[in-house]
């Protein structure tokens, strides 16, 4: 804490906000409502805000607990005036969003700062021995997390604290904003994108492979928040998990289904998920479901080189084809 | 008990309706010896193949999924193929993670005219599978085993 450098980050991160209260501010007159971040329950945990009035907007707080992908709410939201706060992450969602004409251009606003990275809730949990109830206090520097929780204080590595997607961000900038609040960071392409652990889990055993994803599985409560938090899981009553007809799922409590049903999410994911994690965010079990989707990505990355969620004019990789494919090389029998 | 229980792999083949399911007649129509071991499921054209019905088919006890085509340029709705070869070779590189080999499934093209080709297919294909032996069962009476074997694996 005593890091001057930390200090004067924070500084830095309250400079932002004043700038990005201002923006939301001047643009709030002309919209129905600017969905940002603000304090929750305790003081380890934010919670989507909803601003509609101005007074709203002083209870606007960004930080690394600033967790949640905001996009997901914009489809719901069509056909309303709605501004957006927006890491680079979640930009990305609202890049894909756009493109697939889920929601229109001149109906949002979108303001951007520049994201030093969010928290895994899972990983401060696990520090903290396994339950996070009473937090009587809670403190952030670019370095240091301190928590005091039942009379205990603990001081916790932001490094180590932060989500993996955080600590191989390569967009922390926004990548489309009409305001942008603070100074860019600088943003990477999809040339430096980071399957380590992708490949890491492909060189187990097959065996291996099948036995780690049926104990993962096998605590799935079917709950399909991962669905629901997905920005782009956009079918809501027309799910596939849901359907009779074909009957893709069935009602069981087997881990063959719900096996099933995440691949079934991540292939309907191909080519348009931007990897914003929020399926394994909101898994209350903690079951590593954006494994799947990067493996996805990493395929269509190799296969087409493309990535989802930086250009909203782009064609998606499976919505097109060439009569010569250049890295697909078919079998000889 | 049949005389091939224990000899013979569950195959689950999709074949379009214009070509390869014409091919595989022709290699009937002409007595060509193939092994017995795939079903085949006749669709109206490879782009009608979603790629999970190949998981699905893995997931719930077949060993092997070949999924068979019009030759590229050559399909009846011009265009089928072209977006299938696309979405299939994605299934096909994404298999390894969930735990299954990418040689259990295969995608290929054959004509109707090519029963020559079509028993090749064939009989390959069915060679790689029982080369690889009967997949991971979750469910059923064969699960059991798979899952102790899993279980000591981890």
């Amino acid at each position: 804490m005593g890091n001057p450098r930390s200090e004067s980050n924070k500084g830095d991160q309250v400079k932002f906000q004043e700038e990005l209260k201002d923006n939301i501010r001047k643009a709030l007159p002309e919209l129905d409502v600017v969905i940002g971040w603000c304090g929750s329950f305790d003081p380890l945990h934010a919670t989507p805000h909803f601003m509609r009035r101005e007074e709203d907007i002083d209870k606007l707080e960004i930080s690394p607990l600033s967790v949640h992908n905001l996009a997901t709410y914009l489809p719901g939201l069509r056909g309303k005036k709605v501004g957006i706060v927006v890491k680079g992450c979640d930009s990305r969602s609202v890049v894909e969003l756009l493109q697939e004409n889920l929601i229109n251009r001149e109906d949002i606003t979108i303001f951007g700062f520049p994201c030093t990275g969010v928290v895994d809730q899972s990983k401060i949990k696990k520090a903290l021995g396994g339950h996070t109830g009473n937090i009587e206090f809670c403190d952030m520097s670019e370095s240091v997390i301190v928590i005091k929780s039942e009379d205990k204080a603990y001081t916790l590595p932001m490094a180590e604290m932060l989500a993996d997607k955080c600590s191989s961000c390569r967009y922390p900038d926004a990548v489309i904003s009409d305001y942008f609040a603070g100074e860019k960071i600088g943003n990477k392409g999809e040339e430096d994108a980071d399957y380590a652990a992708v490949e890491t889990f492909e060189n187990l055993s097959v065996p291996e492979r099948f036995g780690y994803w049926l104990k993962e599985f096998d605590r799935c409560i079917r709950c399909y928040a991962c669905r629901n938090a997905c920005p782009l899981c956009v079918c809501r009553d027309h799910c596939a998990a849901e359907s009779r007809d074909p009957h893709w799922l069935s009602q069981e409590n087997n881990v063959r289904d719900k096996l099933m049903f995440q691949v079934i999410h991540a292939y309907h994911l191909a080519g348009r998920c931007t990897e914003c994690g929020e399926c394994q965010r909101a898994c209350p079990v903690d079951i590593p479901v954006l494994m799947f989707k990067q493996k996805m990505n990493k395929e269509i990355r190799d296969t087409f080189q493309y990535e989802a969620g930086v250009d909203p004019e782009a064609t998606p990789p499976l919505l097109s084809f060439k009569m010569k494919e250049e890295n697909i090389t078919e079998k000889v029998w | 008990m049949p005389v091939l229980t224990g000899k013979e792999l569950r195959i689950v083949g999709f074949l379009c309706n214009w070509c390869s399911y014409g091919g595989a007649d022709t290699a009937g129509i002409g007595r060509f010896n193939q092994p017995t071991d795939l079903r085949i499921i006749k669709v109206p054209c490879s782009g009608r193949i979603d790629p999970l019905f190949v998981v699905k088919a893995l997931m719930n006890g077949a060993d092997g999924v070949l999924v068979s085509g019009c030759h590229p340029r050559d399909c009846h709705y011009a265009e089928g193929n072209f977006y299938a070869r696309r979405r299939l070779e994605i299934m096909h590189n994404f298999l390894p993670i969930i735990g299954y080999e990418p040689e259990r499934f295969e995608y290929t093209w054959v004509s109707a005219s090519e029963g020559q080709r079509w028993q090749q297919v064939v009989t390959s294909f069915t060679e790689q599978i029982h080369k690889l032996g009967p997949a991971p069962k979750i469910l059923g009476p064969e699960a059991s085993d798979t899952l102790s074997l899993m279980q000591a694996a981890l």
